[in-house]
């Protein structure tokens, strides 16, 4: 089997200035991988540099099989919650139709596949109940459920998630890794999940990335989730503490560090 | 004093006009789609600094004698094209807006101060003239409306999915910045054409108005368009209608209609509580 992904020595930067390189990592089908760092360690990059967005500086990358390339159906792509605008003229369900053909261009007429399409989406993510609203009146948490419909329009064997958890309350952060999850099992599809608190998914991680400055260490979080090796990579004393079944960080002078910011 | 209202030979008058309620209608179709649009992409300060522009290359023209329409369309293709590429954030986007729109507006005093010929003209650009449109213009009008048209219902759901999402149409492989630039195009064609009919002042009133009073009622983007199309073209041949019988120009009737169409539909929009107004916030 082909891994979803296959980075082989690979490096980006831009402007002179290099994120990260010399990563070598395979992606399997079916593999939940969490992208953790601090702001600017290039996470989202990385996921830029998969979705044929950015190219990489150095060494090689295949998506499914394939170079990147821009408009890839094959992937499904979750981005962090942002308010609407009110004077945004769409519907909770107009989200999920953007997966569904938001991409097409020619003659706007109905068709009903398209619809039929979306109103599956809409089931499959349990928003039937408000997918009719506006979408600058649904919470934060239905429009995130509308936004993983959107991304599994195309049933793809990738997902790749920018933040899709931040400022959501527990139980939505639960509901919407369970509905990316659920894709990931029915699929057997790879998940790439940019994350800065990897507590709410830290039951469906299967191995983390950890980039800090250019370093960077992958394994299961039991693995790099230790205050040895994240003292190792921040280049500083880090103490990792588990609490119940939460992960928490402290950075000695490490606000930037966000796991810190979980402490009761 | 000239009466604000007189419907004598009322017949007569309205077969002179036939053209211009033609341009009114098809002005209509095309502002109040693409006012949809607008509202979607927040542009209606842009709407505002094309139109000034559009203003200034139309009193150009009409100094050193060439075809106001087409000085008029370069005008606003000039402001559309710097606004779209010097702004494309909208932060951005504003300051080169408020930059060029008093630029524009004085360049087109100064036109129009150096212009020799009759001050009706002079006026028509700022406040209205479209009793004044004769039939190879509203040719030129309609086809520039048709290419609107067209044009929009063809990118019509890449330039939804952009605008109300940039960052995942961006991933999903829309051209979201070439589709950026088609549009400010299709907008400065959409305004230079509306210039020579409701004025440079009052463009907004079509591309911005009846737009922001269908969103008031519907969410639905197939209903917000219809309705905004519906609102515009209901308030320009109101307008035209009511400006005959009168000496004044047609912007302040078309402004009227449409500023009332929004107040009904943000008292209705109120009543049924779908759309909060921008005071009450979201919730968290």
């Amino acid at each position: 089997m082909t891994a979803a992904l296959r980075f082989e020595d690979a490096a980006l930067g831009f402007g002179g200035r290099t994120l990260w390189r010399g990563l070598t990592l395979d992606v399997e089908p079916g593999e939940f991988l969490a992208v953790l760092g601090p702001n600017g360690s290039g996470k989202t990059t990385l996921l830029k540099a998969v979705l044929g967005l950015q190219p990489l500086s150095e060494g090689g990358l295949t998506v499914l099989g394939e170079p990147p390339r821009r408009g890839n159906r094959r992937i499904g792509y979750i981005p962090q919650q942002r308010l609407l605008d009110a004077s945004t003229p769409v519907r909770g369900v107009d989200l999920v139709r953007f997966g569904v053909n938001g991409t097409r261009f020619g003659l706007p007429l109905p068709r009903r596949r398209d619809r039929e399409r979306a109103a599956e989406l809409v089931a499959a993510v349990d928003a039937g109940g408000y997918a009719s609203r506006p979408a600058a009146l649904l919470s934060g948490g239905e429009q995130q459920r509308l936004r993983v419909g959107q991304a599994l329009a195309d049933d793809p064997p990738l997902l790749l998630c920018d933040e899709p958890l931040i400022s959501l309350d527990l139980a939505n952060q639960a509901a919407v890794s369970a509905l990316i999850d659920r894709h990931r099992r029915a699929r057997n599809a790879a998940v790439l999940f940019v994350t800065h608190d990897v507590n709410p998914v830290l039951g469906l991680v299967d191995r983390v990335l950890y980039l800090v400055d250019g370093r960077f260490r992958i394994g299961p979080p039991r693995e790099v989730l230790t205050s040895e090796v994240l003292s190792e990579l921040f280049r500083t004393h880090v103490d990792v503490v588990r609490v119940h079944d939460r992960i928490v960080v402290v950075g000695a002078g490490h606000e930037e560090h966000e796991h810190a910011g979980r402490l009761p | 004093m000239s009466p604000l209202f007189d419907f004598t030979d009322y017949g007569a008058l309205l077969s002179l006009v036939s053209s211009s309620l033609i341009a009114g209608a098809l002005l209509g179709i095309v502002g109040g789609l693409i006012g949809f649009f607008v509202m979607a992409r927040d542009l209606p300060f842009a709407v505002h600094g094309i139109s000034e522009l559009s203003f200034a290359g139309a009193a150009g023209a009409l100094l050193i004698g060439a075809d106001v329409v087409t000085g008029s369309i370069v005008g606003s293709l000039i402001a559309a094209l710097l606004i779209g590429l010097l702004g494309p954030r909208a932060r951005e986007r504003n300051s080169v807006i408020g930059v060029l729109m008093p630029f524009g507006l004085g360049l087109g005093i100064l036109f129009l101060a150096l212009y020799p010929g009759r001050s009706a003209n002079r006026f028509g650009l700022l406040t209205g003239q479209v009793v004044s449109v004769d039939t190879p213009q509203v040719a030129v009008l309609s086809v520039v409306a048709l290419v609107v048209l067209v044009a929009l219902l063809l990118i019509w759901r890449p330039l939804l999915f952009a605008s109300v999402d940039e960052d995942v149409a961006t991933a999903r492989g829309v051209p979201v910045r070439t589709l950026s630039l088609v549009f400010m195009v299709l907008l400065a064609l959409t305004v230079s054409i509306a210039v020579q009919t409701v004025g440079a002042l009052l463009v907004l009133a079509l591309l911005v108005t009846p737009a922001a009073a269908a969103l008031r009622v519907a969410a639905d983007p197939l209903v917000v368009s219809l309705l905004s199309m519906l609102f515009a073209v209901v308030s320009m041949l109101g307008g035209i209608l009511l400006a005959l019988g009168a000496a004044i120009p047609i912007s302040p009737y078309v402004t009227t209609i449409s500023f009332v169409i929004y107040l009904v539909c943000r008292g209705i929009g109120r009543w049924r509580r779908r759309i909060p107004t921008a005071d009450v916030g979201f919730p968290p």
